[in-house]
């Protein structure tokens, strides 16, 4: 062991260069990094996807998958060691002990065929010489500091029999249980629900108070840095564009593209209210139900019944957005899809107009259908790889009797309408990015000349840049066409921006519904305080800087 | 509005040529197209290095290989010679390999893709049928086909496609399975398209791919079944075949085992062909993912 | 546990009763029925003895009624008669059925361990020399058919070396007893036994190989390296009862397969267990036993799959049982 210091950074890295195999984007993942960690604070290196930023925390821990990716230059020193010429012997122990990760996915992060207890003992028994009962104390111990409940039987549940916000905690005790000098914390909230993020963002940022540690905390989310970080390193395309004190980069950002991604960040504040009480109703949901039934299978999950919707109610203006926020769980996307009928719903009614979608006949459905048109979530997954750009966008009006010429030259003018090229006609979707195939979508839902637009967390898959762009398409889109539009999201600041009102969804049922600006400044349902309550970053507004074109 | 989002970079190279590139670069894979040329090139010389019956007399018994030029590989004890019997043999064996292959693809295809889209009942009685002939083994069920069908050529290639069925039929199943909740389905019905455009248009095209990668397996699998089939006599005795050369020159194993070795060989050189062609077709279409 | 066990018996069933029915319409499809036989071995008859035999065999009842007394006998594993061996088929299925399951049983036994460890070796030093050499050689048998390896290795063990006996089960002109027997037998079965496990071994460390490869990608090893987790510990305790479970599940589909196997390689080495059995009654057209035999191996093969069920479900933790 060598000499450990006791001032100066835990973590530098410089000039560090990563080369990624031939034939990726680019040749090197992470070009020239420099960076540095002290001890008691935490860094959020902040990026989008493609930033390299997943690779570079790999790097540190050198779990590079070599020899595929792999370092070309620079050093990366631990407690003044320079961890490259170190032997893989002597990195496994550090490993766990000394520095630690945290990863993204609670779900699949965890061995499923080791009980919990187990699992964390590894660590211990990995790098210490304790006797049984002491590593059994440490383990319950550590438990209890990440506020798991019961600690005495989480030691023997399998990650299966816990929620993923329980995963995360095991995850967390699993890194400091040896009171490492440093954690890499890999977007470790972003799988998580809101409420349950700032849980365990305030859990990393007591227990690193605590025990002193250094946190490299690696996110895409700046209501996230606004929380908790105490510097800010923003990365892009693999190199560092900018790097300071939070506060600084948070409101006085120098670099153009700092300043874009703050730019992009919805703001929590609605804009002004529209008035819709004279418009038509277009839509009225009444008591909305949908339950799952059990699922008994042999083996796996078995599925005890589940009420997703239960009798929910509103109405739809023309012209209006109204927005269904919740968490996973809540039954907002189960109620999108009674709606348009992909689900059939077991009570209640939905009225277009005059017409009763729940009991229309598959020819009635199908004329209704014209009205009704959905946006989806997965820009992947929802167009079909196998057929060109314009042939999905027509495909509607041509299954409704359109002459296919006719509706294939609409959709190449759809493109432009949607701001994308008509050369983009003859494509496949996999030559698009994610924001660009959500356009295709949203051209594809345009091309029936809907009434309503139903979007299903429409924007939670894309980057923050390309989310506003986006945003900003269905806003325009929306005012030009008179679109009524109801959007689906979890995520609070974008039902701030884009809807007119608001309902709040928890477990089947709508807990409040209203106009945005006053369900978001004077909540009066406990579960909306509580979901406001844990927005990150709340208490920070992204200033409005010169030249945002937002 | 201006086209802020018209950047698409030029149109990359179709989808076949990528596919060839990725195949190209896997180099069992390219071997075993050769393999599979050379066998296909035997089939296709067959009569030209014997125009008439390869299973007349062409020499005497017993002639070893690279000995004489009149039989190159050979002559069985029955004095037939050798070569011709690998070429020909060549023709009968990816025959068989394609047609039953052909039936068993097409029933697991329309098996498969009921059962997968409509679930509930449907599913369930159909899986039943699968599980029945799975649960039998297909060597066993082919001999009891046989017996009742006879050797004939054609019914030997119906028998092996009847037991060959379940295996592509799971496939599909369970590529519709997963394909049928995913999100451009969603978006078809959403526009109105009923259940067989869906099943046709939307979900087929896209389930495709991994099947025909395995159907080179069950090319592999049904060379073998009608290779065991021959060797044990219950073959198309008008039709020159290894598994018989093989069969035929067990007695004569101690003494001149190139009876049995040559046909072997080639047996092997040919399923070799299409279980490298199945795996680098597989690769070639699921390269594996590296994460960023 | 027992409410498993009947789960299990309520899916199986209608499983068996197609199997049952299939065998049935074969039986009908064959040409010629247990009375032509009959009447054959005889010497031929006239009409009305063919009529009252036909009658006392009901053969003349209606399909449906012929069908559930089959299906009743089934049960009972009464499969009728064989002519050719002049006894119940039940009894001729009993006394072949030793030799096949000890054949089965260690073939699928030694492919599948040594399989796996190969696998296990190929993947850890994967795109290496040894890897490829694995590999290769994996391939190579797995494309080998079973009977042409049966004989080869007869003329490398067999004739030129004299190791090993050529075929049968035990040195006939001997009379060994107690451990003796054992080992007689034993040496007899090592090479059928090894034609029949080689090429499945060949099947499972690719299996394994692959599977392998992809847990070693997965999180949660990675979570492991990242404790300090490494070479050994990570094999075993992460990486190889997760990759086994993918391998398990396809050993239920293999069983049938390798029984069907077994035919071949009885043949080639003139073992008296099922396989020849099934030859023989081909040759010979004696339909009740080879229906006997298709009934009897899909019951094995059943048994079989339910105790790799059991087995599977005891190593994966994310199954409850109760």
């Amino acid at each position: 062991m060598s000499k450990q210091q006791t001032t100066g950074p835990v973590l530098e890295i410089e000039g560090l260069r990563i080369a990624l195999p031939e034939g990726a984007d680019r040749p090197l993942a992470i070009d020239g990094l420099n960076l540095s960690v002290n001890a008691g604070e935490i860094v959020c290196l902040v990026g989008e996807s493609g930033s390299g930023k997943t690779l570079a925390a790999s790097a540190v821990m050198r779990l590079l998958p070599e020899p595929h990716v792999r370092v070309t230059a620079g050093t990366v020193r631990f407690e003044g060691q320079d961890l490259f010429q170190l032997s893989e012997k002597q990195m496994r122990a550090l490993r766990g002990s000394r520095m630690s990760m945290i990863f993204q996915e609670p779900m699949t992060a965890l061995n499923p065929q080791k009980r919990v207890g187990w699992q964390i003992d590894e660590v211990l028994r990995l790098h210490t010489n304790l006797s049984r009962k002491e590593r059994h104390a440490r383990v319950l111990d550590i438990l209890e500091q990440v506020r798991i409940p019961d600690p005495a039987s989480a030691v023997n549940a399998y990650p299966h029999q816990i929620s993923g916000g329980q995963r995360q905690r095991v995850m967390i005790a699993m890194a400091l249980v040896l009171q490492p000098k440093l954690i890499i914390a890999d977007e470790p909230t972003t799988a998580l629900d809101v409420t349950t993020q700032l849980q365990v963002l305030r859990l990393v940022r007591e227990l690193q108070a605590k025990f002193g540690t250094g946190v490299l905390f690696i996110t895409h989310d700046f209501g996230v840095v606004a929380e908790i970080a105490d510097r800010v390193a923003v990365l892009r395309q693999g190199e560092l564009v900018e790097q300071g004190p939070a506060s600084e980069v948070l409101n006085r950002p120098r670099h153009p593209y700092t300043q874009a991604l703050i730019a992009a960040v919805p703001d929590l504040r609605p804009p002004k209210p529209k008035d819709f009480s004279g418009a038509p109703e277009v839509l009225r949901v009444a008591n909305l139900k949908k339950t799952f039934k059990p699922k008994r299978s042999l083996f796996g999950r078995r599925r005890n019944a589940v009420v997703a919707v239960d009798d929910v109610s509103f109405e739809l203006r023309k012209g209006e957005t109204l927005g269904i926020v919740g968490e996973s769980g809540s039954g907002k996307t189960t109620v999108s899809r009674c709606v348009t009928r992909l689900l059939e719903a077991d009570g209640g009614s939905v009225r277009l107009g005059e017409s009763d979608v729940l009991n229309a006949s598959r020819r009635d459905l199908r004329a209704l259908r014209r009205d009704i048109q959905m946006v989806f979530q997965d820009p992947m997954a929802s167009l079909n790889p196998r057929k060109r750009v314009v042939d999905l966008i027509a495909q509607g009006p041509i299954v409704h009797g359109e002459d296919p010429e006719k509706a294939r030259a609409r959709a190449r003018e759809l493109l432009s309408l949607v701001e994308l090229s008509p050369a983009a006609a003859e494509r496949y979707p996999h030559e698009f990015s994610g924001g660009q195939r959500q356009r295709i979508g949203i051209a594809r839902a345009l091309a029936l000349n809907p009434k309503i637009i139903v979007a299903d967390e429409p924007v939670s898959a894309l980057d923050v840049s390309v989310q506003a762009q986006v945003l900003k398409l269905l806003a325009d889109l929306r005012d030009r066409l008179s679109l009524s539009l109801l959007f689906i999201t979890h995520d609070l600041r974008v039902a701030a921006q884009l809807c007119d009102r608001v309902a709040v969804m928890e477990k089947g049922k709508i807990v409040e519904i209203g106009p945005t600006a006053t369900v978001f400044s004077n909540p009066t349902h406990p579960y909306t305080r509580k979901l406001l309550a844990s927005i990150p970053g709340r208490n920070w507004t992204p200033p409005v800087l010169a030249g945002n074109a937002a | 509005m201006s086209l802020i989002e018209a950047k698409i970079e030029a149109a990359p190279p179709s989808a076949w040529s990528e596919l060839w590139r990725r195949y190209r670069r896997n180099r069992a894979a390219v071997l075993g197209l050769v393999l599979l040329g050379l066998v296909l090139a035997m089939a296709a010389t067959a009569g030209l290095v014997e125009p008439e019956d390869p299973l007349r007399r062409a020499g005497e018994p017993l002639i070893p290989p690279f000995t004489s030029w009149a039989t190159p590989l050979g002559t069985d004890q029955l004095g037939r010679d050798i070569l011709a019997g690998i070429f020909h043999g060549a023709r009968t064996s990816l025959l068989i390999g394609i047609v039953s292959t052909v039936i068993a693809v097409s029933i697991g295809i329309l098996v498969g893709s009921v059962s997968g889209y409509f679930g509930g009942w449907i599913d369930d009685t159909l899986m039943r049928i699968t599980e029945a002939f799975q649960t039998i083994p297909n060597f066993v069920l082919l001999l009891a086909l046989v017996a009742i069908m006879g050797s004939s050529l054609q019914n030997m290639i119906i028998a092996i496609g009847i037991v060959s069925w379940t295996a592509p039929a799971r496939l599909v199943r369970a590529e519709f399975l997963s394909l049928r909740g995913r999100e451009f389905v969603e978006a078809a019905r959403n526009l109105g398209v009923g259940d067989a455009g869906i099943i046709f248009r939307e979900i087929l095209p896209n389930a495709l791919p991994p099947v025909i990668v395995f159907a080179s397996v069950i090319m592999a699998i049904s060379i073998l079944l009608e290779s065991a089939l021959a060797f044990l006599g219950l073959g198309d005795p008008n039709y020159a075949s290894w598994g018989n050369m093989i069969g035929m020159g067990r007695s004569v194993l101690r003494t001149d085992f190139y009876c049995v070795a040559i046909p072997g060989i080639a047996i092997i050189v040919t399923v070799l062909a299409f279980s490298l062609i199945g795996e680098g077709l597989n690769e070639a279409v699921n390269p594996r993912q590296k994460k960023s | 546990m027992l409410n498993y066990l009947l789960k299990r018996i309520v899916q199986v069933v209608p499983v068996v009763l197609i199997i049952m029915i299939g065998t049935f319409l074969l039986l009908k499809l064959a040409p010629g029925d247990t009375v032509d036989a009959l009447v054959g071995d005889m010497g031929g008859a006239d009409p009305q003895v063919i009529a009252r035999l036909r009658a006392e065999y009901g053969l003349d009842q209606p399909v449906w009624v012929q069908l559930l007394v089959y299906m009743k006998k089934l049960v009972q594993f009464d499969f009728g008669w064989s002519f050719v061996h002049e006894q119940p088929v039940a009894t001729v299925l009993m006394s072949r059925l030793g030799p096949t399951l000890l054949l089965m049983l260690s073939s699928l036994f030694f492919a599948v361990s040594i399989g796996s460890v190969l696998g296990m070796i190929a993947a850890r030093k994967a795109y290496s020399l040894t890897d490829n050499v694995i590999s290769t050689l994996g391939l190579i048998f797995y494309a080998t058919p079973s009977f042409f390896l049966g004989l080869m290795m007869i003329v490398l063990f067999s004739v030129k070396l004299g190791w090993l006996p050529v075929g049968g089960i035990q040195t006939i002109p001997s009379f060994y007893s107690g451990w003796d027997y054992v080992i007689d037998v034993a040496e007899h079965l090592i090479l059928p036994t090894a034609s029949l496990s080689l090429i499945y071994l060949a099947l499972y460390m690719r299996l394994m190989r692959t599977s392998v490869l992809e847990v070693a990608d997965l999180d949660y090893v990675r979570t492991a390296r990242a404790k300090g987790a490494g070479g050994a510990r990570l094999m075993i305790h992460h990486i190889a009862r997760n990759a086994l479970l993918p391998v398990i599940t396809l050993l239920g589909v293999q069983f049938s397969t390798i029984l069907g196997g077994s035919v071949v390689i009885e043949t080639v080495f003139a073992l008296p267990g099922l396989g020849q059995l099934a030859y023989q009654a081909v040759i010979q057209r004696d339909m009740n036993v080879l229906m006997g035999l298709v009934f009897l191996s899909s019951v094995l093969v059943i048994v079989v799959n339910f105790l790799i069920d059991l087995i599977y479900a005891s190593l994966d933790s994310r199954i409850e049982l109760s």
